[in-house]
């Protein structure tokens, strides 16, 4: 059984245009991008899409209300909604610095949150 | 009142401003003073929590905040450079003089030799696409909202209508998703996205949200708050077509229909601006029609990446700080800049020469609509192919670049054009 699947790179904003063609529910061939990156991407997206998350978590004494924060590495796609509501229930203290671990091992997925900017404590 | 003098001064603190105030100190300046009228330095970039900033500059994927942060530190570690919070720029007359206001001092006089704008750009409201209905609570511009959302720890609405495909749009999409919002649908009245195509993927695909193409509000319902939208399909006029409407339930509607420069300061010291990028009107240094006025970022047109942000505001820091040294070069001849065809705007849109230039020009342009096997071609005045760049595709939302050695426009005449032609298929 041959199926194709059309897909747009997400890389880079170049945002190539192309196509995987299976057989027997196995790859057959990627075409369309442009770079290596792209067709990595092309592998994993028909395979096991992955995201990078970024949302943020609520602060106590902090200068801002809000700490924005960022996954350290991509997550599975299909678990970016349950880590971002997750990540909806916790509070961290200021002061804190860009990279500080702000959730350790999300949903056990092995990736760590970190902190995207410095935050000082409120005067 | 108080009076200080300064080289250089920017007003702005985010991309554009940090990254001048940084150049303009790199290029002698002995005194720079930034202005900003939020309680804190970085501008828009502190609420684009979202990550794919700076893979040009720091060849990685920053969050908005994290690009931001690293300018913020370059800037703090020169004790030429200072900053003034909260504080707005009310005035600047011809001569330099800057009229300034801020909770601690009150107002604050100060002389600079040489000014940049880096004020950046506003949104399009509702008042500007002009959408019929009441007025009820609930609709906010795409960028108010998120700022809400990243930095204030307010959700805008539960159940949501984004009208218009741009970026912000189309991230606040997703942003509102994560935070527990239902969003409804993206109404975008051309028949294309002016988003990048990776956002439509990771935001609204993502999510399930659909993305109605050629569509727009008709009417917006509710009285005290926001109770739904009337939508319609349009012909290639944009007029909606009677008999297509649905209604969409919501309890808040955003707008992201595009984004204006910010220039009500230059345009009343009276700088020069360009119709059709509502910037003000810059050569290759970034100086503006009148001497010793600079600008630079989204003041001048909007960008798609900080990373050109960051670039245009080291060119204008660079160039206020040697005019405030008095060693700006002479120039001894002006080339006007200008698009034709396809190519709708253009910047900068004006080249000086001296003898001692030997940079290459970066000349950044944009097309008015969608367009595939394009040739773009700078011609100097007597028709002479100077420059030619070839696009499989152009986007009237991404930006293109192309770079043209200063000597290639010695010989140019008094004027180039950039053109565009359709590549013939071979």
């Amino acid at each position: 059984m041959n199926s194709s699947r059309k897909l747009s790179c997400i890389v880079c904003p170049i945002s190539c245009s192309g196509e995987v063609v299976f057989e027997n529910g196995q790859i057959k061939d990627v075409s369309g991008f442009n770079c290596k990156r792209g067709v990595e991407y092309a592998n994993t997206e028909v395979t096991n899409p992955m995201r990078m998350l970024t949302t943020t978590v609520k602060v106590d004494d902090g200068e801002l209300a809000l700490l924005p924060v960022v996954s350290k590495a991509v997550l599975p796609k299909g678990k970016i909604l349950p880590a971002a509501r997750c990540l909806a229930s916790i509070k961290v203290t200021a002061p804190i610095k860009e990279g500080d671990i702000i959730y350790r091992d999300i949903l056990g997925l092995g990736v760590d949150i970190i902190a995207a900017r410095d935050l000082a404590k409120r005067n | 009142m108080n009076n200080h003098n300064y080289d250089v001064v920017i007003i702005g603190g985010g991309p554009a401003g940090l990254a001048a105030a940084y150049s303009a100190k790199l290029n002698g300046a002995k005194k720079i003073l930034v202005i900003e009228r939020d309680r804190e330095l970085g501008g828009i970039l502190q609420q684009c929590i979202h990550n794919g900033f700076g893979l040009h500059r720091f060849k990685q994927e920053l969050t908005g905040p994290g690009y931001a942060q690293r300018y913020i530190k370059m800037v703090e570690e020169h004790p030429e450079i200072e900053i003034m919070l909260d504080t707005m720029v009310l005035e600047v007359s011809e001569d330099k003089l800057v009229l300034a206001v801020n909770p601690e001092v009150g107002i604050l006089k100060i002389q600079a030799k040489a000014v940049i704008f880096t004020m950046g750009c506003r949104e399009r409201t509702r008042g500007a696409i002009r959408t019929p209905g009441w007025r009820p609570a609930g609709v906010f511009t795409a960028g108010a909202a998120q700022r809400m959302v990243n930095m204030e720890g307010y959700i805008p609405g539960k159940k949501v209508v984004i009208l218009g495909s741009g970026d912000i749009g189309l991230i606040m999409a997703r942003r509102l998703t994560l935070e527990g919002a239902q969003v409804q649908a993206v109404l975008e009245i051309m028949p294309y996205s002016n988003g990048l195509t990776r956002n439509i993927v990771q935001c609204l695909e993502d999510f399930n949200i659909p993305l109605h193409l050629a569509h727009t509000i008709v009417a917006i319902q509710g009285n005290e708050r926001i109770t739904g939208v009337t939508c319609a399909k349009v012909d290639e006029n944009m007029r909606p077509i009677p008999g297509t409407e649905f209604e969409l339930e919501c309890d808040c509607l955003l707008l992201s229909v595009g984004l204006i420069p910010e220039n009500e300061i230059s345009e009343e010291v009276g700088v020069k601006i360009d119709p059709k990028t509502s910037g003000p009107i810059v050569d290759q240094r970034r100086q503006t029609s009148i001497p010793g006025f600079f600008a630079a970022g989204n003041v001048v047109h909007v960008h798609d990446l900080v990373d050109f942000v960051s670039e245009e505001g080291e060119i204008a820091g660079k160039y206020a700080a040697l005019y405030a040294q008095g060693i700006l070069p002479e120039s001894y001849r002006t080339i006007n800049v200008l698009g034709e065809n396809a190519i709708r705007t253009v910047v900068p849109q004006k080249i000086v020469l001296d003898d001692t230039s030997i940079d290459a020009v970066r000349l950044f342009m944009r097309v008015g609509k969608p367009e595939e096997k394009l040739i773009v071609e700078v011609t100097g005045a007597k028709e002479q192919v100077i420059a030619t760049k070839r696009l499989p595709i152009a986007k009237p939302g991404e930006m293109i670049e192309l770079d043209i050695p200063v000597d290639k426009f010695r010989d140019a005449g008094e004027f180039v054009v950039v053109t565009s032609r359709k590549a013939v298929k071979a």
